[in-house]
């Protein structure tokens, strides 16, 4: 056991917090990301995260709580995108991008103007890879108040969400308000993307939404089962993660610990790579039979 | 404003500007919107590794805008493209977050890799800027064709014999190239903002490509340009105006499309 988990594992307060907050955001993710992945808005979940993280230095900068920050600037993103025609499968991507280069032209200058006032070198740095280790246990309520409204949100609109997934046509044929479940959802995605961003960082925050999500999807057959097969793997990555992160702390270069972004990162590319293989080997005996029927003399 | 290490940043961003305009043109047409912001930002991994190991950056940032390329590509056979670009993403930035761990001093070259040095543009760096510049306006006067064609109606180009996959790496590997040598001047972020906004307000503009692509270019320029002279004047970093410039001219395509759309619907006949 000692081998596994270095002394001191589980007597560590942060560690405790880490992992009882990463559990809630990997439950999350996962959940909230096989409707992101099914309808195809990986750029969105992606881009709300970095979003989200410049409205936290823009609250840092003003001098605001940044948890309202991150969640002020992940919903306003949303409604942005929405407005300019992210529900359209074609203008999708560039109604993300339009509103992801605003966004960095504005995380730039919080920077540039943070770093005027307080020279903090590393600010540019949790931008894209926060730290769970930084968590205080004050703002945890908040933050699981928030992850489980998202979460109820998306698993309300379950059914409707995934009807107008696949057919959009149908779900409003059957008289439902495609649009508006389109919004909702993407109002669910901010806020839960939001929240991991600030506490996990904008890698970990896309790497937990997509990556279990459509490992499951590949795995399960049925969304219920693929929603709860994307909990379990997002919630081993990042206790792996943590756990790997803790005990890298004497591996070389030594004295500093290996980050648990890599870590949960490898972990979950490694599982989706994993899926691979498998589907790799199922139409191959196929394909060997067709090519010795071709190659045999009739 | 014009004179010494400043002409050094005119030529720079003027070159960067018309890579940008062209490959975000495709990149917008193509709805690569994703990996345009992937291969940049996650090359900075590449830069990380390279320092650590004392090589040039240069050379880290091409290889890994090329493995990112090539990563992005190869899962999209089997995968959805939006997927196959974050778990990509993802990876080279979790390997970066581990090389930059590994060195300690890192960090404010990684700002600048993140918001780029401009301003700070040397006369050694100009030159390969232009030659990896031309080289990859180059390659895609080559491919224009097959490209265009495959961007705007791929049913219609793999029935002549355009392999779309093959496509999509080709324009993959041309944003890396073009990517690798950016980077360094404008940075990661800028480089993103500088390829969708000016191109998506083009595309409002006019449906007609060649027109299009060239108005991308001109958009980006004058977006680059006027971000430029602001920057020099207020301190203010450049990525910010090119950011909200960018931003402002794909609004003004919006509305400039939806008024004409109006007029349209109204000068036609009424169907009786």
């Amino acid at each position: 056991m000692h081998y596994v988990f270095e002394p001191g594992f589980f007597a560590s307060g942060p560690v405790h917090v880490a992992l009882a907050v990463g559990t809630v955001i990997a439950i999350t993710s996962a959940v909230v990301g096989v409707f992101t992945v099914t309808r195809g808005q990986s750029f969105a979940g992606h881009s709300l995260a970095d979003i989200a993280t410049t409205g936290g230095s823009g609250a840092f900068l003003i001098g605001v709580n940044q948890f309202w920050g991150y969640l002020a600037f992940g919903a306003g993103a949303a409604a942005f995108m929405e407005m300019i025609g992210i529900q359209r499968r074609r203008g999708r991507d560039v109604a993300t991008g339009v509103v992801l280069g605003a966004a960095l032209g504005l995380a730039a200058l919080f920077l540039y103007l943070g770093t005027q006032y307080s020279s903090t070198t590393g600010a540019s740095f949790t931008i894209l890879f926060g730290s769970i280790f930084v968590l205080t246990s004050s703002t945890v309520p908040a933050l699981i108040a928030s992850a489980l409204l998202a979460l109820a949100t998306v698993v309300a609109l379950a059914r409707v969400l995934l009807l107008t997934s696949l057919s959009p046509d149908i779900a409003a044929a059957r008289g439902v308000p495609v649009r508006a479940v389109g919004a909702a959802f993407l109002m669910a995605l901010a806020v839960s993307v939001a929240l991991s961003a600030m506490i996990i960082g904008a890698v970990l925050s896309t790497a937990l939404l997509i990556g279990p999500a459509a490992t499951a999807l590949r795995l399960a057959k049925s969304p219920v089962k693929a929603a709860i097969t994307a909990a379990v793997l997002g919630v081993l990555a990042i206790w792996l993660g943590i756990v790997l992160a803790y005990d890298s702390f004497y591996w070389p270069p030594a004295g500093r610990g290996w980050p648990v972004s890599f870590f949960v990162v490898t972990l979950i590319v490694g599982g989706y790579l994993v899926t691979y293989l498998r589907r790799d080997r199922r139409p191959a005996p196929q394909e060997n039979i067709d090519t010795e029927q071709a190659c045999s003399p009739a | 404003m014009f004179t010494g290490v400043m002409a050094n940043t005119w030529l720079a961003a003027t070159v960067v500007a018309v890579i940008a305009g062209v490959t975000g043109f495709f990149a917008v047409l193509r709805g690569s919107t994703f990996a345009a912001h992937a291969i940049p930002n996650g090359a900075f991994a590449g830069a990380a590794g390279a320092s650590l190991l004392g090589l040039n950056p240069f050379a880290g940032l091409a290889v890994f805008s090329v493995a990112g390329a090539l990563g992005i590509a190869g899962l999209s056979r089997r995968s959805r493209p939006d997927v196959a670009t974050a778990l990509t993403f993802v990876m080279m930035l979790g390997i970066g977050a581990l090389f930059v761990s590994w060195s300690s001093q890192y960090a404010q070259e990684a700002y600048s890799l993140l918001f780029g040095e401009v301003f700070g543009v040397s006369t050694d760096e100009v030159l390969p800027i232009l030659v990896l510049g031309a080289l990859s306006i180059t390659a895609i006067i080559i491919m224009f064709g097959p490209l265009m064609l495959s961007s705007a109606l791929p049913e219609v180009a793999a029935a002549r014999g355009v392999d779309p996959r093959r496509m999509e790496l080709a324009f993959l590997l041309v944003m890396a190239l073009a990517t690798s040598m950016t980077v360094p001047v404008v940075g990661a972020l800028l480089m993103f903002s500088l390829m969708i906004g000016p191109a998506a307000a083009a595309r409002s503009l006019t449906a007609r490509p060649v027109l299009a692509m060239t108005l991308s270019v001109v958009i980006a320029l004058v977006t680059v340009w006027i971000g430029i002279a602001a920057s020099y004047q207020s301190n203010w970093p450049l990525g910010f105006y090119v950011g909200v410039i960018g931003a402002g001219f794909f609004l003004l395509g919006r509305a400039y499309a939806a008024v004409r759309r109006r007029l349209a619907v109204r000068g036609s006949p009424r169907p009786a």
